[in-house]
This record gives structure tokens, C-alpha cells and sequence, in this order.
């Protein structure tokens, strides 16, 4: 119906349409206002993600940016994000409905 | 045995747990506090928005010596009214009159004037939007049902990390009894990004 390039406008748009993506938002916000790197870094970073092929979505794109600035900034790295996240895949397989998923202690 | 995967938890989605790694990893390193988080998306979802902008816009227009402040310092005047820059950056006001007519763009990325629109909408921030504003505004104007006479000229501004521009509209014809509040709520987000004319509300006019 619409040319492939056309604009699709809708009236409203929730701000973020998951959780994810306003953490996402506010992490790069906040590390931004605390000195961890520039508005200006945090632009060029998303820009380098945007040019990338745009079949992501957009909050797709900012997480993209930014695992890459705070990797590169030395906040944390690639392995250290990597087995966090399956940990916290683990947590979640193994908490019984109901509970809060938190991480396992290691020991 | 068989009912082992409903007395867990299903495993979010992986973009959901690369946040999770992120925010839990930097907490534990003291470099962000979880209610910090909470209050930024907090601010963003609920209380700043184009009203805020609404706002500038209607002081704009109704007191002639904020309007000259507003166009000559535009971060000093919004900040009149108590809005800041959330990232320090500038903001410039560009303002429509019969001969010109504004439109804002961030062709890298997603810039907008968040202290006074909010955040972007999503179509703001799409590739067709950003690389078609420049390269053809008059089209894009008329997908957004606004069509300027030929003799209009359009002048598009790319906003970046540091300069960030919100259009003054023009006041419409009809509006010079409303007081400023009622004039505010003239004035759409999109009218202040420049897709969009503020009009009078029409009164019962029959289709």
C-alpha cells in the first residue's frame, strides 16, 4: 500500500513499547550525565549503529551502542557481559513462579 | 516430571537479558544506581513532553520581548520557564513566518529538543524521515498533509549531539482573543518539529 520509503506516522506512540528499551535509554542517559562519556560520544556511537543495515529496530540499534561505547570505554567487556547474561538466562530457569528472579551467589 | 518448565519462569527475551547483563554489571561497579534509572524513565514516560514546548511556543507568542529572547538564546529563555538542556547541549529556535517555513531533522541519528518535545517519535527516528527530510522536505511535508505554496521557501536543520532546534509556528489567524494557556493548547509536537501548521479548532464545520 505505502512505498518502502514512506513515512508511517501514528498518532501515539508509547514512549517505550518494552521495558527494555526505556533501561536502555536510561543507562546510556545516566552514565552520559555522570561523566562516562559525552553526549557527543554517545551520538557518533548510535550514528555508527544507525548506518549499519536498518533492519533493527531503533532501541535495537541503542543497545547496540551501547554495549560497544562501554566496552570501549573499559566499563566492562564483551565476556564479562556475555556470562552475565546467561546467568541471568540460569536464574531465570531456575526460579519458580512467583519469586523474584535474582542471581545465583557465586561462590 | 512433565510439568518440571511451568514451575519456572520463562526466559526473557535476549535483548531483555543483554539490558539486564548491562544495568546489573555497572551497578555492581557503583557506576549507575537503579533508582536513578527509574527516576530518568519515570521523568521521560510521564512528565516531560510537548507541552513543555506548547508552553515556550504560546509565551512566544503572546510577549513579544520573550519572543526576541527566545530566537536571539534560545537555551537561556526555555530555561526562563524551567527548562534545561538534559544533555548541555543548545537549543536554537527557527521561526516560521508567511515566506519561510522550518523543518528539524537529525539525519545521523535521533537529536531532538527532549527538554522541550519529550523523546522523539518513532517514525522521527526512521531512516525514510531522516534521509528524505533534506533531500526532498516539500514530499514529506505533503505525506504529512501539509502543502506549502511553490513560492515558500523551506529550510530544513540538522540537529546534532549539541545544537538542538524546536520551531516557533506561526500563530494562526482567529487565535488573538485566547489567552496563553488556550494558545498552548493549540500547539502540536508536530507543528513544533515543523510537519505540521497550528490552526484554529473548527467550529462544527460540516464535511
Amino acid at each position: 500500500m505505502s512505498q518502502p520509503d514512506s513515512i508511517s506516522k501514528t498518532e501515539r506512540d508509547p514512549v517505550f513499547a518494552e521495558p527494555w528499551q526505556a533501561q536502555a535509554f536510561a543507562l546510556a542517559v545516566r552514565l552520559s550525565e555522570q561523566g562516562y562519556f559525552t553526549w557527543k560520544e554517545w551520538s557518533a556511537a548510535l550514528a555508527d549503529e544507525l548506518k549499519t543495515e536498518a533492519t533493527l529496530g531503533y532501541y535495537e540499534h541503542w543497545l547496540a551502542a551501547l554495549e560497544r561505547l562501554v566496552t570501549a570505554k573499559g566499563l566492562t567487556n564483551e565476556a564479562a557481559l556475555l556470562e552475565r547474561k546467561e546467568a541471568w538466562a540460569d536464574a531465570y530457569r531456575h526460579t519458580p513462579h512467583g519469586k523474584p528472579v535474582e542471581l545465583l551467589k557465586e561462590a | 516430571m512433565s510439568s518440571h518448565d511451568h514451575d519456572h519462569q520463562a526466559v526473557p527475551s535476549d535483548l531483555t537479558l543483554r539490558v539486564k547483563a548491562l544495568e546489573s554489571l555497572l551497578t555492581e561497579k557503583g557506576l549507575v544506581d537503579p533508582a536513578a534509572l527509574d527516576a530518568l524513565i519515570d521523568k521521560y514516560q510521564h512528565r516531560v513532553g510537548p507541552r513543555n514546548g506548547a508552553r515556550v511556543v504560546a509565551r512566544a507568542w503572546i510577549d513579544p520581548t520573550y519572543k526576541q529572547r527566545l530566537l536571539t538564546d534560545g537555551t537561556t529563555a526555555m530555561a526562563e520557564l524551567g527548562y534545561g538542556g538534559a544533555q548541555g547541549e543548545h537549543m536554537v529556535v527557527v521561526e516560521n513566518t508567511p515566506e519561510i517555513h522550518n523543518l528539524i531533522v537529525c539525519t545521523l541519528c535521533s537529536c531532538y529538543p527532549w527538554s522541550v518535545l519529550g523523546l522523539p517519535p518513532v517514525w522521527y527516528k526512521s531512516a525514510p524521515y531522516r534521509s528524505r527530510a533534506v533531500i526532498d522536505p516539500r514530499g514529506v511535508l505533503r505525506e504529512f498533509g501539509l502543502e506549502l505554496a511553490d513560492e515558500t521557501e523551506i529550510r530544513v536543520w540538522d540537529s546534532t549531539a549539541e545544537l538542538r532546534y524546536l520551531v516557533l509556528p506561526e500563530r494562526p489567524s482567529g487565535s488573538e482573543k485566547l489567552d496563553e494557556t488556550a494558545l498552548a493548547a493549540l500547539v502540536s509536537r508536530d507543528a513544533m518539529i515543523g510537519v505540521a501548521k497550528v490552526t484554529m479548532p473548527s467550529r462544527g464545520v460540516g464535511a
